[in-house]
Order: C-alpha cells, then structure tokens, then sequence
C-alpha cells in the first residue's frame, strides 16, 4: 500500500504527493517532506550516496509499517536515492497522509528520525578541488531525536 | 556465511564482501567481528572501534550479543547517514 522505492534517479515530490491524494475525499492532510543536498559552505561538489541493496527496502518498509501503526495514515511515500548527488538536489522524500494534520505532520517527522538512523545509507563527501572528502559522520542529535519516539512509545 | 561491507568499513578492508567460515566457537556478533579483525592489518584497520561498527543478520540490525547461528549473510557497517 505504502509506496516504498529507492533510486537513482531525481523524483518529484508534487506529483508523487498528489498521486497519494487521487481520486480520494477522505484526506484531510498531506504533509511533503523533502530533503536536498547542501553546498556545505561552497566546498561540496557532491555527495555520493551508498545503500546496502535489498535490506535498505526491507528497513524503510519497517519503518513505514511502525509509522502505520503509530498512526492512522492514509498513504505514505518513502523515496531514497543513492549515487552521486549534487548540492541542490534531492536525496530524500517523505509523504504522509491523514485524515487530520497532527497524525500526518508526527507520522512525517517519526519517518525522517528512523530513516536517518536506521537506513542503510551513507554519504560520502566529494569535494570542489576534486578530493574524495571524508564519510559523513553520524550525528548524535540525530540519534537522540530517534530516541524520543521509543520514550512516546514507552510511555504509552 | 556471506560477510558484506559497506562505506568506511568496506574501504578499510578492501573488498565489497565474501564467503568466510568462522570457526564454531564464533557464537555472536561480536565474537565474529574480535575473529575477522585477527584475519590481517585491514580488518583490525575497519574493525579497530568495534563499539563503532553496526551489524545486520539477513539484512535486519543486530546487537553484538546476537547468536550468528543460521544465517545466510552478515553486514558490517559504520552508523548510518541517510536521511
């Protein structure tokens, strides 16, 4: 049902949100999320994507069933690239559709926080003088901002 | 079993993956990875912060203490970037 894809190429998130709403008069909202390479300060030429093939759909689709389960969602997108992306560009999309907007705008943000720390993804750094740049270090805020849905959770 | 590697952990040791044979008192995740980081300079090179390195058994994440037994293929990798 979720709409779960990774690829090379670029996606268009207006056209993919509004082929979730379709035909349908029972969503209310529909919240878009897309993430795009930044230029770190100008010295990036592009990031360059790696992703573990087979498990990196398998995880997302877990993540998107927890997110279903954790709220009533009617559609979700996940697109994921890999491969060289250039600042600017797409990496990420995340759609979310409800009935009501908190359960769309908490079911969006719950997507991003697991896909960041749960998708075998990593980003490689290239930079303008030509250079291999260093992997992308996983950030700790990002981990914690993972955690604070076990603690909602936990919580009931 | 199928050992795969991805990002900085791949680069360290040089190669995408392969088949490796532990030996059976390599029960857990964490004693496979004390094990390959024996086999030469590149894997204790990828492996030297083992509480660093993320693992998954047939493609779903793993802690150190899980039991390898009857799996197919296991994953060494850094902390994900994606997102």
């Amino acid at each position: 049902m979720a709409v779960i894809r990774i690829q090379r190429e670029d996606f268009d998130a207006a056209s993919e949100a509004s082929a979730l709403t379709k035909g349908r008069t029972d969503i209310g909202a529909v919240v878009t999320f897309t993430g795009l390479c930044r230029a770190e300060g100008g010295k990036l030429a592009a990031l360059e994507l790696e992703h573990y093939p087979g498990m990196a759909e398998e995880e997302i689709a877990r993540v998107v069933a927890d997110a279903e389960q954790r709220w009533p969602l009617q559609g979700v997108v996940a697109i994921h690239r890999y491969g060289k992306i250039a600042p600017g560009e797409n990496i990420v999309l995340v759609v979310t559709a409800s009935s009501h907007r908190i359960a769309a705008l908490e079911a969006a943000e719950f997507l991003m926080d697991y896909l960041k720390t749960r998708a075998p993804f990593w980003k490689k750094e290239h930079l303008l003088d030509g250079s291999s740049g260093d992997w992308v270090e996983a950030k700790e805020v990002d981990d914690r901002a993972a955690e604070r849905w076990d603690v909602a959770q936990d919580g009931g | 079993m199928k050992a795969v590697y991805f990002a900085w952990v791949r680069e360290r040791i040089g190669k995408t993956g392969e088949e490796i044979l532990p030996p059976d008192d390599v029960k857990t995740v964490g004693q496979l990875i004390r094990w390959l980081s024996a086999k030469g300079e590149e894997y204790a090179y990828a492996f030297e912060k083992p509480d660093v390195i993320r693992a998954a058994l047939d493609r779903t994440h793993v802690k150190h203490d899980v039991d390898i037994a009857g799996a197919r293929e296991i994953a060494f990798f850094p902390p994900m970037t994606g997102g």
